[in-house]
């Protein structure tokens, strides 16, 4: 049974206030806004560094109506871990009900800084769900590479020019990195599908054990992308397969948004500048070996789901 | 201990700049939910979004993916635009599948 069937069956009620120092069109914003439209009761936010947590968060302003706690760039999961026992062990002392905790990293603090603390905490199983918004760099630093930028993706220490077109290096699976971790829940997203997204924060937050969500948010200023196409770019990842929506419960792959007839992966491409180089005839064979990702993904997918 | 109240509660000085370090919270909390309320981000807004309220078919899809969120939910499934905190995006008027919400230029 799922938590929503459509968009006018959303809550209303909004836990991310505005007044956040975001980018006008940002991805990740509608990312969090929506992730909190799932909420079931009393919740603790742990916030590694990122943009998220700079822009909701500039002193003495505060977007957020949960508690919520920032640390440090790679400790998110392990502070999370630390929440989840300690509230454990005051239901057991005191009776305190037990609140459901929440780890939001950016991709940066997610496939890179803090990834051997989020293999902790998913390896010592606490009852926890960790959100990593993608951007596919570290945008709040100013559009440096990360482990989840794509092949082919221009950033200021990938740069596309005569020496490289972009980053060379294929992104990092980061679901797979959390199967492999045998975790009753993991998920990709995407802020275009709400209602999917919305009831798969849901279903994390009701299962018992560590759970990982990877959603997909468009950068204005690091994809170099139209403020007002944030979602339609968003979108075309899903259906140019570059971003497969899948979830995998206890080990079962499911494909949540079937793409039958697949658009070319250069509509997604051309509407961004960081990708602007890759349309050029000397970079062709850099587009075939992204493409070869894509397609290598999307068909080892299809086999995991028996489809 | 001066009272759990003072503790729990912004001071006022803090909001306009000048507040010593002895006003504040201990450990650089922030005890009140949804301070940035207080903080308007309409200035960014060089495109304005205008609602057509005759076209509109209250899907509600702008509400959903307003990043502010500067859409607010009425009665009714109507929609209003909040534009003390709109920066503008145009992510409304682009999603929109009747085109009831159209960007005008700032001070045109």
């Amino acid at each position: 049974m799922s938590f929503i069937k459509t968009i006018k069956d959303i809550p209303k009620e909004e836990y991310l206030a505005p007044g956040h120092r975001l980018c006008a069109g940002c991805g990740a914003a509608i990312a969090i806004r929506l992730a909190l439209k799932a909420l079931r009761g009393p919740t603790v936010i742990v916030n590694a560094t990122g943009c998220i947590e700079v822009a909701t968060t500039i002193y003495p302003y505060t977007s957020w109506r949960v508690p919520w706690i920032h640390v440090a760039f790679e400790n998110a999961a392990a502070v999370a871990s630390g929440v989840a026992e300690a509230f454990k062990i005051m239901e057991k002392k005191y009776g305190v009900k037990r609140p459901d905790v929440i780890a939001i990293g950016g991709d940066g603090g997610t496939f890179d800084i803090g990834l051997q603390a989020l293999s902790g905490a998913l390896e010592r199983g606490h009852k926890m769900l960790y959100i990593c918004y993608d951007n596919e760099a570290y945008m709040n630093t100013g559009i440096q590479r990360s482990g989840a930028t794509p092949r082919g993706a221009a950033t200021t220490t990938s740069p596309a020019g005569r020496v490289i077109p972009g980053k060379l290096e294929r992104k990092k699976d980061l679901i797979e990195i959390a199967v492999a971790h045998g975790v009753p829940y993991a998920a990709t997203a995407s802020i275009a599908y709400p209602v999917d997204y919305i009831n798969k924060v849901r279903k994390a937050l009701e299962t018992e054990g560590p759970t990982v969500i990877h959603v997909l948010t468009p950068c204005v200023p690091g994809w170099r992308i139209d403020p007002s196409q944030t979602i339609t770019i968003a979108r075309l990842a899903v259906e140019t397969l570059v971003f497969p929506v899948y979830e995998v419960e206890n080990g079962k792959y499911r494909i949540n948004v079937m793409v039958k007839k697949p658009k070319p992966l250069e509509e997604y491409l051309k509407l961004q500048g960081r990708f602007k180089h890759l349309l050029l005839p000397e970079n062709k064979w850099l587009l075939d070996k992204l493409k070869e990702d894509v397609k290598w993904k999307w068909e080892r997918l299809l086999k995991l789901s028996n489809l | 201990m001066s009272g759990v109240k003072e503790v729990y509660k912004m001071p006022e000085s803090a909001f306009q700049g000048r507040a010593t370090w002895k006003e504040l919270p201990i450990g650089g909390v922030i005890p009140e939910p949804a301070t940035s309320l207080r903080y308007k981000t309409g200035n960014w807004r060089a495109l304005r979004p205008v609602l057509n309220e005759k076209k509109c078919i209250r899907c509600l899809m702008c509400w959903v993916y307003c990043p502010e969120p500067a859409i607010e939910r009425l009665e009714g499934d109507r929609i209003r635009i909040n534009y003390d905190y709109c920066k503008g995006c145009g992510i409304c008027s682009s999603i929109c599948p009747v085109k009831a919400i159209t960007m005008v230029e700032e001070g045109a």
